[in-house]
């Protein structure tokens, strides 16, 4: 118990005094709560949640591979018909992102959204009758409540082999903004912070449980404290993110393709007429970061710089340098063009309008 | 008058200043030790309370088992546990080949064993070690890893970090996260195989230490966790080698042999359709004897259904080379059940050669004993005086991220050991682990102490007792106790029925069903039979590796003249004996001790009953790359006041030769 204390304030909230607080009652309440998460589920409705929840658990592969960048991560299923949420990363840009169901059964799957914001995306395969979590069913968790953790940690489990499952506690509820400039991250929502070391290599887009098998949150991504070392095990809950998925699943947050059939638009944007070199397009979803900038172009008088990360044009998703270019060539100069970029863990909009100064937006 | 103690107190004055000390008087409330001495806060409802009880109760039970292992100089280190009132200890063999041939054992009650190496098995990274100060010690419970299911409570116990001086263990708490898992060699030769995966915290000084179940028994040997980035500290995914496994091995261990793992001879790949399929067999292997083919499907094996390759290995990792185990494939519309015997990964002599340096004998003499204990790495030993063997550069690995993940793994400095794997005939499936390009997330051996360079440094010499019980010799961790099975197996024979007095013509008539009449006549010049087929006969000074009548036998003739040597001249009849360790023997429950014998250039091996020591079964190899003649021994009867057996069933190559069923038997002194 006496690390608690140590850990959480050096992981910088707001309110210094008041985090201290808070985490020592949490500390407190969790002693108590745990003892009474105990005897509310019996051992064997343990196991047998475990089962069930990893039923509806896949392992998801797709880009990387190479040193510190697996091309593994965990997702769930919320659909009976196979829609998959996951987490948005660096592991979906590729046309070739499999799902491995808990059965063994492996499917190409298609992006059907993305909120970079949020940083989750969802996932479709073709599948039907498929054990999953009900969204609407999820659970709130409590300072202090006993939690399973499942997910792909890893990439131990392949094929039919069931997804590791770990314990704790939620140790807090917080926000993400608190970290901000420490722990690297476009995502700045709510979160609960856990005592188990849940997010490790592969763990992304893995599932928070409740003892009774209500979902509780998505596993978040890999979080290290660069001052101090410190690794940041958390989860998203259900509720910051519902509503994106529910816009998500009625095809809200669509994102761009280059085969979108084009109408033809005669004096669009184009990366030429932005001043805009990209990264070479090498691969089939390349991530359309800015390579170089042309001198005195209106992409430079907007702000932008080499090496952001072009995620949204007028809010529409480009998860691709192809799509990036498909889109620009729909919006007439005439037009404001919105671009949303990436640049570390920052998101920044900058607007371009004809006849007028490129301003620059602030953070969303 | 009652004195309330300062802690309540201070928990009575909660202001929002005190808030974080009276969390902290809630948390110490709530440890175990003060809950012996004073009643819990009656919140706590008594199902927890008495959970809680009963959680510290098996920890404590468990406890005493659970040792640290301590180079011979006291530094550096791992964990163990007992497995058996006279002294035998588990642990990993990146532990003990850091300690080299004997280690100081800190048992929790604060005292030191010497102990001493028995065997090892360096694929599975488990080595069994002997500790001789006492007549008798504590020992674990041995579990069931088979009946492990996740979710399962676990705790792990061991000394990490090497944290308790006084060598009590440090318990860590947590669940079953995974089983049946498979861990890829980590650049070494060691491979985890089937084994449980815990999210109970595992750091350096884990390794070798006990995993036990909600009920205090051994379950698995905690060796490897999930190192990356993060450095070499509990990031909540360790694995314990599983009970079960070593279960299989340490008949095999306790020869003092090192011990190899095993490989079918055949590769296999998961088809698109989920089936594992045979791509390759090698011609030589037992499984091509048996029939297996490219295109088999392999649908169970050892018992367990195959559904991956995956699958396969993990089964695969669990036996000894050279044990038998049943695999059932299909082919077209039809099943087959074989039994497989299972060869070695590694060359006769390649893997003892691998891990020699680790058994150097500091003090070794090539002068004094030609031949046994001579080794070249005993070099550095011999230039340093023990009396300046240096203490630990390092109390313990408390700087994780000071040490490459290479350094703390035993075989680091070997390079060479890499491929081993890449080598085997069952290689991975990339299709079926990970897409193309990809590595699969390899765990890393915890390391048992903090750099195994120093195993190239002078070990100090072995204590007084560690000596008496250690025989160096080439092929072995210790031969001193293969001597000792050798010896137990020799009066166990003996006093099963003393045969020697019988050295005289051995007439055994009745019938080989179903053909007819059979007889045999052994002395020790020659052993002759009639059987249906006509007379035949074999002189002791014949060839027998090639003289294997009668056909499609595998030499009967010879297996009975081997059989009769044994029991009438004994083992120093033959060229060479030794004691292989335990085996299953098909048709029969249980394991075996098995002798290997050789003489006049075929092997044979003796099985056994460890029970009452009765020799059960024998396999004569007239050459290594074929199959044995099996005799199997039943229906015993009393002959001469010994009981000899009436039937013997002889087998060649997956098939019955004939049931023999003797009704005369005579056996005759000189």
């Amino acid at each position: 118990m006496m690390d608690y204390p140590l850990f959480v304030p050096r992981a910088r909230c707001l309110s210094r005094a008041r985090c201290r607080v808070g985490v020592v009652v949490a500390c407190a309440v969790a002693l108590v709560a745990t003892s009474g998460g105990a005897i509310r589920v019996a051992a064997a409705d343990w196991h047998a949640t475990i089962a069930g929840a990893q039923q509806k658990s896949v392992k998801i592969h797709g880009a990387g591979g190479f040193r510190g960048l697996e091309a593994y991560q965990s997702g769930i299923l919320i659909s009976a018909e196979g829609h998959v949420l996951t987490l948005w990363s660096y592991v979906l840009d590729t046309e070739d992102v499999s799902v491995t169901l808990d059965d063994g059964r492996k499917f190409t799957a298609k992006l059907l959204g993305a909120d970079p914001k949020l940083e989750i995306a969802l996932l479709k395969i073709d599948a039907a009758d498929l054990s999953h979590f009900e969204l609407t069913e999820a659970a709130a968790a409590s300072i202090g409540q006993r939690v399973l953790a499942l997910s792909n940690v890893f990439g131990i489990a392949t094929g039919e082999e069931a997804v590791s499952v770990q314990h704790g506690h939620v140790a807090a509820a917080t926000s993400l903004a608190a970290h901000r400039g420490v722990f690297e991250s476009t995502y700045r929502g709510p979160v609960y912070i856990l005592d188990a070391m849940t997010n490790n290599p592969g763990s992304a887009g893995g599932a928070l449980v409740a003892l009774d098998g209500r979902l509780i949150g998505l596993l978040g991504k890999e979080l290290r404290d660069s001052a101090h070392n410190v690794w940041l095990n958390y989860a998203m809950p259900v509720s910051a993110i519902e509503e994106t998925v529910r816009q998500m699943l009625a095809g809200r947050f669509k994102p761009s393709t280059a085969d979108e059939p084009a109408t033809a638009v005669a004096n669009s944007w184009s990366l030429e007429a932005l001043g805009v070199v990209l990264v070479p397009d090498l691969v089939p979803r390349t991530p359309p970061f800015i390579d170089t900038l042309r001198r005195g172009s209106p992409a430079e008088q907007a702000g932008l710089l080499p090496d952001d990360l072009v995620l949204y044009i007028n809010n529409r998703l480009v998860p691709s340098a192809q799509a990036l270019r498909a889109e620009l060539s729909q919006i007439d100069q005439g037009d404001e063009l919105r671009l949303t970029v990436m640049r570390h863990s920052e998101l920044i909009e900058v607007t371009l309008r004809v006849g007028a100064a490129p301003s620059q937006g602030g953070q969303p | 008058m009652t004195v309330r103690p300062a802690r309540q107190s201070s928990f009575t004055c909660v202001s929002r200043r005190g808030l974080p000390l009276a969390a902290l008087a809630v948390a110490w409330l709530a440890s175990p030790a003060m809950a012996q001495e004073q009643p819990l806060d009656r919140a706590v409802p008594a199902t927890v309370a008495e959970a809680e009880r009963a959680r510290i109760e098996v920890m404590q039970k468990a406890s005493p088992a659970v040792i640290a292992i301590l180079n011979a100089d006291g530094g550096g280190g791992g964990s163990g546990v007992i497995i058996s009132a006279d002294g035998y200890a588990l642990t990993n063999f990146h532990v003990s080949s850091g300690a080299g041939l004997s280690m100081k054992c800190g048992l929790p009650d604060g005292t030191l064993s010497d102990a001493v190496i028995v065997g090892i098995d360096p694929t599975g990274d488990v080595a069994l070690i002997k500790l001789l100060s006492r007549a008798e010690y504590p020992a674990a419970v041995m579990g069931d890893s088979d009946s492990v299911q996740v979710g399962d409570w676990a705790f792990a116990m061991g000394n990490p970090f090497l944290l308790a001086t006084d060598f009590t263990p440090t318990t860590t708490y947590g669940i079953i996260s995974g089983i049946h898992r498979y861990q890829y060699p980590s650049g070494t030769i060691l491979e985890y195989a089937d084994c449980l995966q815990t999210d109970a915290s595992i750091n350096p000084g884990n390794s070798g230490g006990p995993l036990f179940n909600a009920r205090g028994e051994l379950i698995g040997i905690n060796g490897r966790g999930s190192f990356e980035k993060r450095g070499r500290v509990n990031v909540g995914v360790a694995y314990a080698i599983s009970i079960n496994q070593i279960k299989n091995f340490l008949g095999h261990l306790k020869s003092g042999r090192v011990v190899d793992h095993a490989t079918l001879g055949a590769r296999l790949s998961t088809n698109l359709d989920g089936r594992v399929i045979v791509v390759d067999v090698l011609e030589d292997s037992d499984a091509y004897r048996r029939g297996l083919r490219y295109g088999d499907e392999v649908v169970s094996f050892a018992g367990r259904p195959i559904a991956s390759v995956n699958a396969f290995k993990n089964v695969l990792g669990i036996f000894p080379q050279g044990w038998r185990v049943p695999l059932v494939y299909r082919r077209g519309d039809a099943t087959e059940r074989i039994l497989v015997r299972l060869e070695g990964v590694h060359r006769t002599g390649e893997l003892w050669e691998k891990v020699a340096s680790t058994l150097a004998d500091p003090e070794a003499k090539p002068a004094a004993e030609p031949g046994e204990h001579q080794h070249e790495e005993d070099k550095p030993a011999e230039e340093t005086p023990p009396d300046e063997a240096a203490p630990a550069d390092r109390p313990a690995n408390e700087a994780p991220d000071d040490a490459k993940p290479e350094e703390n793994q035993p075989q680091g400095e070997k390079p060479a050991d890499a491929q081993p794997d890449e080598n085997k005939p069952e290689g991975a499936d990339p299709a079926d682990k990970n897409p193309p390009g990809e590595k699969p997330s390899r765990a890393r051996p915890l390391p048992g102490r903090p750099r195994l360079q120093r195993m190239g440094r002078p070990k100090p010499p072995m204590a007084a007792i560690a000596r008496q019980h250690y025989e160096g010799r080439v092929g072995y961790a210790n031969y001193w106790f293969n001597r000792q099975h050798q010896e137990r197996l020799r009066k166990a024979l003996v006093a099963s029925g003393d045969f020697t007095p019988l050295r005289g013509l051995w007439t055994l008539k009745g019938d080989l069903a179903p053909h007819g009449d059979a007889e045999f006549k052994l002395d020790d010049k020659q052993t002759q039979a009639v059987l249906p087929g006509g007379p035949l006969r074999l002189l002791a000074t014949d060839d027998f590796t090639s003289l294997l009548d009668p056909v499609d036998s595998g030499g009967l003739l010879v297996a009975l003249h081997l059989w009769r040597q044994m029991l009438v001249s004994g083992f120093e009849s033959f060229d060479e004996v030794h004691y292989l360790g335990t085996a299953p023997l098909d048709g029969h429950k249980g394991l075996f001790d098995v002798l290997v014998a050789t003489h006049r250039g075929v092997e044979c091996h003796f099985y056994f009953d460890s029970e009452d020591g009765r020799l059960a079964a024998l396999e004569m190899y007239a050459d290594d790359a074929a199959d044995p003649c099996e005799l199997y021994f039943g229906e015993l009867v009393e002959v001469a006041g010994r009981l000899c057996p009436s039937r013997i069933e002889a087998r060649y190559a997956g098939e019955v030769y004939g049931v023999f069923k003797f009704s005369h038997i005579e056996l005759l002194g000189p």
